[in-house]
C-alpha cells in the first residue's frame, strides 16, 4: 500500500498545484467522488412529480428491492436508481424489523437481559448475549470463574462456525448454487443439535448471563464437539471444491462489489468486511479479551475487497474456529461454571428446599433483580459479522438505564452504497449477500 | 363393450370436491415471508433434515400471486404492517395464513409500541404455530393441522368475509378486534 | 505535634490537582476505559484532533437520555443535560478506544454531525434522531431511520411510554388486568 510519491509540481495561472498521493484523500471526498449514495425520501409512495430531483439527460429510474424478497436477508429494503441495469446511486432502508430492544432492555432485568438481547443477531445469539453479560460483569466488577469464560469460547466459536455455514448457504442460494443451500443446512443442523443438548434450545438461547453460563457442559460433550469438527472439516473441502471451483461462482463473485480499505475504515465496517479489503482486524487478536490470547489461530484477510474475498474469508474462519474449538477442548478446566457470589447468581435448585437464604436469594434475585453499581462501560468483541459492541448505563438499580447494542450489521450497511455503484442488479444480489447483514440487530 | 371389461379394477370414485381438495392440500406453496429468527427456523424446515418436501411444499414461491399459504414468520413492526397487508392482498383465494412463533401470534415477549401485537389484527389467520422458535417439527405439526383443516373442508368457507381480523370473543363488553380497540376482559361481577 | 499544625495552619491549603485534559477536555478513567468530556462548542474541534491523534473508526454513536437519571456522576465542571451523545472511538494502528460524551440541553438539542471526519456516523445519527430527538447540524440527511417517517414522538426519551397493550398475566412488578379495573 505504500509507495514512495514524488509530488507533481503543475504551474498552473494560479500558482504552482502540489498533487497529494491519492491514499491522503479525505473519506468523505472519496465518497462524494463516489457518488454512490441516493437521498432521497423513503415514503411509501414516490413519484418524481412529488420529489425534487435533477432530471439529468439520460433517464434513470429509480425501483425498489423489497421489504419482501426472495433473497434470504430479511427485510432490507434497497432504494436503486438505475440506468439501464446498471445501479448507479442506492440508499438501504431499514426499519422494517424495528422492535424497540434497546426501550425494552430497559424494562428487563440484569438476568433476563440476554433473553432479550439474544434476538438481535439471531444467527448468532450467543455473541450478543456474551457481549452484554461482559458489560455488566465489568460494571458489577465480578470475576467469572475460568471453566465459565472457557465455556464461553467454546459456544461463540461453535456459533461463528454455524453462522458462517449459514452464510454460505444463503450466499450459494442467492448466487443460484441451490444445492449449497441444502448442504449447509445439513452441518448447521449437527451444531444446533449439540448447541440444544447443552442450553435447552436451537436458537436464541440466553445461555450467556451476566455471571457465568446458565448451565455446565452435559457429560460426554467432548465426543459431540470433537466428532463435529471431524465431520465438517472434510465436508469444507467438498464445499470449498462446490463453489471456489465452480467457474460461473468465481465470476459472479469476482470483481463484485468493491471496497477499499479507506472507504471501509471510513464508514465503520469490521468483520470479514474490512478484512476483504487487506486490514488486518481481529478483535480476538487485536483487542483480546476473555482468553485468546492463549489460542493458537491466524486471521484470513482478503486482498480485492470484492464478495469473493468475503466468501473465502468466512469459509476459512470455520477453519479457523474448527482449529480454536479443539484446542478449547484440550484446555477446558474443571471448575464453577457460574460465579459463586450470592448477590449475582441464583443458588441451585436443591439447595432452595434446604436453606431459607437460598430461597430468598432466589426470589430476590428473579423478582427484583440484583443491583449493579452506577456507571457506563462499552464492550466490543468480534461476532461473524463484525464489532458486536454494548454501550451499558447503570443508575445503580436493579435494570439498565440505557443499554445500546452496537450491531455491526447496522454500520456494515452503510458500506452498501459504495459496493453497488456500478454493477448489475444482479450482482446487487450478490453483494447484498456478501454483506452478509443480519436485520434483527440492524433494526434491533 | 369392447374396452370397458378391460378396465374392471381401475376406476377411483369420489366427489368432485374430495379430488380438488386433495390437490390443494398436497400442493401447497407458500409465500417467503420471513422476517426474523422464525425465518430461519422455516429455512431449517426446507432443508434436508426436516423436509417440507414431503409435504409438496418446498416451493417458496416469492411472488405471492403464485402462492397460497403466507407463513408470518417472525416479529411484525409498525412499518412492515402495510407490506404485510399488501403481499396478503396480492394472492389468489384460497389462501391461508400461518402465524409461525409468539411474536406473530401475539407479539410475544415485545409488548411495546413497535411490534403489531398479533398478525391476525392485519390478516385473517388460520393456525398459529407457538413457540420463540418454534422447532422445525412444532411447525410442521402446524401445517400438517392445516393440510387436515383443508381435508376436512373447515376453512374453505372464510368466516367474515369482508378478510377482517380474528375476532376474539371474551364476555360482553368486547368490540372486535378488526377496530384494533384494546380487549377488556369482562369482570367476575358483570355491570 | 500541636505546635506543628498550627503553624500549619497560617499557610494556605494546598490547591487540587490540576484535572487531566485531552485537546482541552476534561478526561477521566472509568472501569478502565477512558472517557473524554468536552463542551459542545468545543466538540467537533476535539473530535477533529483525537481523529489526527489516530483513532480512524467511529465505532459507535447514541444518545442518552438522562431525564431519571440526574445525580449520575460526571467531571466538576461539566454542566450536566437531560441528554447525552456518547461516541466510541477505535484506533487500529494503536489498538486503543477512547469515548467521548458531551452533554445536549433539552431546549436545544443538537449537535454538530460527525459526517464530515467519519462518513460511517451518518446512519448511527439518524437513529440518535429517530429515537430521542438529538437534531444533528449539517447530517446529509437527517431523517427517521428505524420509525416510519410519519411517526410523532422518539420512542427512547423516557417520557415516551413504552407502549404496552394488557394482557392477561401479569409481570411480577405490573398491576393485573383481569378484575375490577
Amino acid at each position: 500500500m505504500t509507495q514512495s510519491w514524488t509530488p507533481m509540481e503543475t504551474d498552473t495561472s494560479e500558482g504552482g498545484q502540489e498533487l497529494r498521493p491519492r491514499s491522503d484523500t479525505d473519506p468523505l471526498e472519496l465518497l462524494r467522488e463516489q457518488g454512490a449514495i441516493l437521498r432521497l425520501p423513503e415514503g411509501p409512495a414516490l413519484t418524481p412529480d412529488d420529489v425534487a430531483i435533477e432530471v439529468t439527460e439520460d433517464e434513470t429510474m429509480i425501483i425498489n428491492m423489497g421489504p419482501q424478497h426472495p433473497s434470504t436477508h430479511g427485510v432490507l429494503r434497497v432504494m436503486l436508481e438505475l440506468e439501464g441495469e446498471t445501479v448507479l446511486r442506492s440508499k438501504p432502508v431499514i426499519g422494517y424489523l424495528h422492535t424497540g430492544m434497546e426501550k425494552i432492555g430497559e424494562d428487563l432485568t440484569y438476568l433476563q437481559g440476554p433473553t432479550n438481547v439474544t434476538r438481535m443477531d439471531y444467527l448468532s445469539p450467543l455473541f450478543t448475549e456474551c457481549v452484554f453479560s461482559l458489560a455488566v460483569e465489568k460494571l458489577l466488577e465480578i470475576e467469572v470463574p475460568a471453566r465459565a469464560t472457557w465455556i464461553r469460547m467454546l459456544m461463540c466459536e461453535l456459533n461463528r462456525m454455524s453462522s458462517h455455514l449459514l452464510f454460505m448457504a444463503t450466499n450459494g442460494m442467492d448466487l443460484g448454487a441451490v444445492s449449497m443451500m441444502i448442504y449447509g443446512w445439513r452441518e448447521r443442523e449437527m451444531v444446533l443439535a449439540f448447541f440444544e443438548k447443552v442450553t435447552g434450545l436451537r436458537m436464541n438461547h440466553a445461555y450467556i448471563r451476566p455471571g457465568g453460563v446458565a448451565a455446565d457442559l452435559p457429560p460426554g460433550w467432548r465426543d459431540d464437539v470433537l466428532e463435529l469438527c471431524d465431520l465438517i472439516g472434510p465436508r469444507l473441502d467438498e464445499y470449498d471444491e462446490l463453489l471456489t471451483g465452480q467457474p460461473i461462482f468465481r465470476q459472479r463473485t469476482e470483481g463484485v462489489g468493491v471496497i477499499t480499505p479507506e472507504q471501509a475504515i471510513a464508514l465503520g465496517a469490521t468483520g470479514p468486511i474490512l478484512r476483504s479489503t487487506g486490514t488486518a482486524w481481529d478483535l480476538r487478536k487485536d483487542l483480546p479479551y476473555q482468553y485468546y490470547e492463549q489460542l493458537d489461530f491466524d486471521v484470513i484477510i482478503g486482498q480485492y475487497g470484492d464478495a469473493f474475498d468475503r466468501y473465502a474469508i468466512r469459509l476459512n474462519e470455520i477453519r479457523e474456529s474448527i482449529k480454536l474449538v479443539r484446542q478449547i477442548v484440550e484446555v477446558m478446566p474443571a471448575g464453577d461454571y457460574k460465579v459463586q457470589d450470592k448477590k449475582v447468581t441464583p443458588p441451585p435448585r436443591a439447595r432452595i428446599d434446604e436453606s431459607m437464604e437460598a430461597l430468598i436469594h432466589h426470589f430476590k434475585i428473579f423478582t427484583e433483580g440484583f443491583r449493579v453499581p452506577e456507571g457506563e462501560v462499552y464492550v466490543g468483541i468480534e461476532s461473524p459479522r463484525g464489532e458486536v459492541g454494548c454501550y451499558l448505563v447503570s443508575d445503580g438499580s436493579a435494570k439498565p438505564y440505557r443499554m445500546h447494542i452496537r450491531g455491526p450489521s447496522f454500520v456494515n450497511l452503510q458500506t452498501l452504497p459504495v459496493m453497488l455503484r456500478g454493477g448489475l442488479v444482479a450482482d446487487a444480489v450478490a453483494i447484498i449477500s456478501s454483506v452478509d447483514p443480519v436485520m434483527g440487530e440492524v433494526d434491533r | 363393450m369392447p374396452g370397458l371389461e378391460e378396465l374392471k379394477h381401475n376406476f377411483l370414485t369420489g366427489t368432485l370436491e374430495e379430488l380438488v381438495k386433495w390437490a390443494r392440500r398436497n400442493s401447497v406453496m407458500p409465500a417467503t415471508f420471513g422476517l426474523a429468527c422464525c425465518a430461519i427456523e422455516m429455512m431449517a424446515t426446507g432443508a434436508a433434515n426436516y423436509d417440507i418436501s414431503r409435504f409438496g411444499m418446498e416451493t417458496f414461491r416469492a411472488s405471492p400471486r403464485q402462492a397460497d399459504l403466507m407463513i408470518v414468520a417472525g416479529r411484525v413492526s409498525q412499518k412492515m404492517a402495510p407490506v404485510l397487508r399488501q403481499v396478503y392482498d396480492q394472492m389468489m383465494e384460497p389462501k391461508w395464513v400461518i402465524s409461525m412463533g409468539v411474536c406473530a401470534s401475539s407479539g410475544g415477549m415485545f409488548n411495546n409500541y413497535a411490534i403489531v401485537q398479533g398478525v391476525d389484527q392485519i390478516v385473517p389467520v388460520d393456525i398459529y404455530v407457538p413457540g420463540c422458535p418454534p422447532n422445525p417439527e412444532t411447525l410442521l405439526h402446524g401445517i400438517l393441522a392445516l393440510h387436515n383443516k383443508i381435508k376436512t373442508g373447515e376453512i374453505t368457507q372464510r368466516r367474515n368475509q369482508t378478510g377482517a381480523g380474528a375476532a376474539i370473543h371474551v364476555g360482553d363488553n368486547v368490540t372486535p378486534a378488526g377496530d384494533n380497540v384494546r380487549v377488556r376482559l369482562a369482570t367476575s361481577k358483570s355491570s | 505535634m500541636s505546635d506543628v499544625e498550627t503553624t500549619d495552619e497560617t499557610t494556605a491549603p494546598e490547591a487540587p490537582p490540576e484535572p487531566a485534559r485531552v485537546h482541552g477536555a476534561l478526561v477521566e478513567e472509568r472501569n478502565g476505559q477512558t472517557v473524554v468530556f468536552p463542551e459542545r462548542s468545543a466538540y467537533l474541534d476535539v473530535m477533529k484532533a483525537l481523529k489526527d491523534d489516530g483513532y480512524e473508526m467511529c465505532v459507535d454513536l447514541c444518545g442518552v437520555d438522562h431525564l431519571q437519571n440526574p445525580d449520575r456522576s460526571l467531571p466538576d465542571g461539566i454542566v450536566r443535560e437531560r441528554f447525552e451523545v456518547v461516541v466510541n472511538l477505535l484506533s487500529l494502528s494503536q489498538k486503543r478506544r477512547i469515548r467521548v460524551r458531551v452533554q445536549v440541553p433539552e431546549s436545544d438539542p443538537t449537535v454538530p454531525t460527525l459526517f464530515r471526519l467519519w462518513p460511517g456516523s451518518e446512519a448511527m445519527e439518524r437513529e440518535a434522531w429517530d429515537m430521542l430527538g438529538i437534531a444533528f447540524v449539517d447530517h446529509p440527511d437527517l431523517s427517521r431511520i428505524l420509525m416510519p417517517e410519519d411517526w410523532e414522538g422518539h420512542p427512547l426519551r423516557k417520557d415516551f411510554a413504552q407502549g404496552r397493550v394488557p394482557v392477561q398475566f401479569k409481570a411480577p412488578n405490573q398491576p393485573s388486568t383481569g378484575g375490577a379495573r
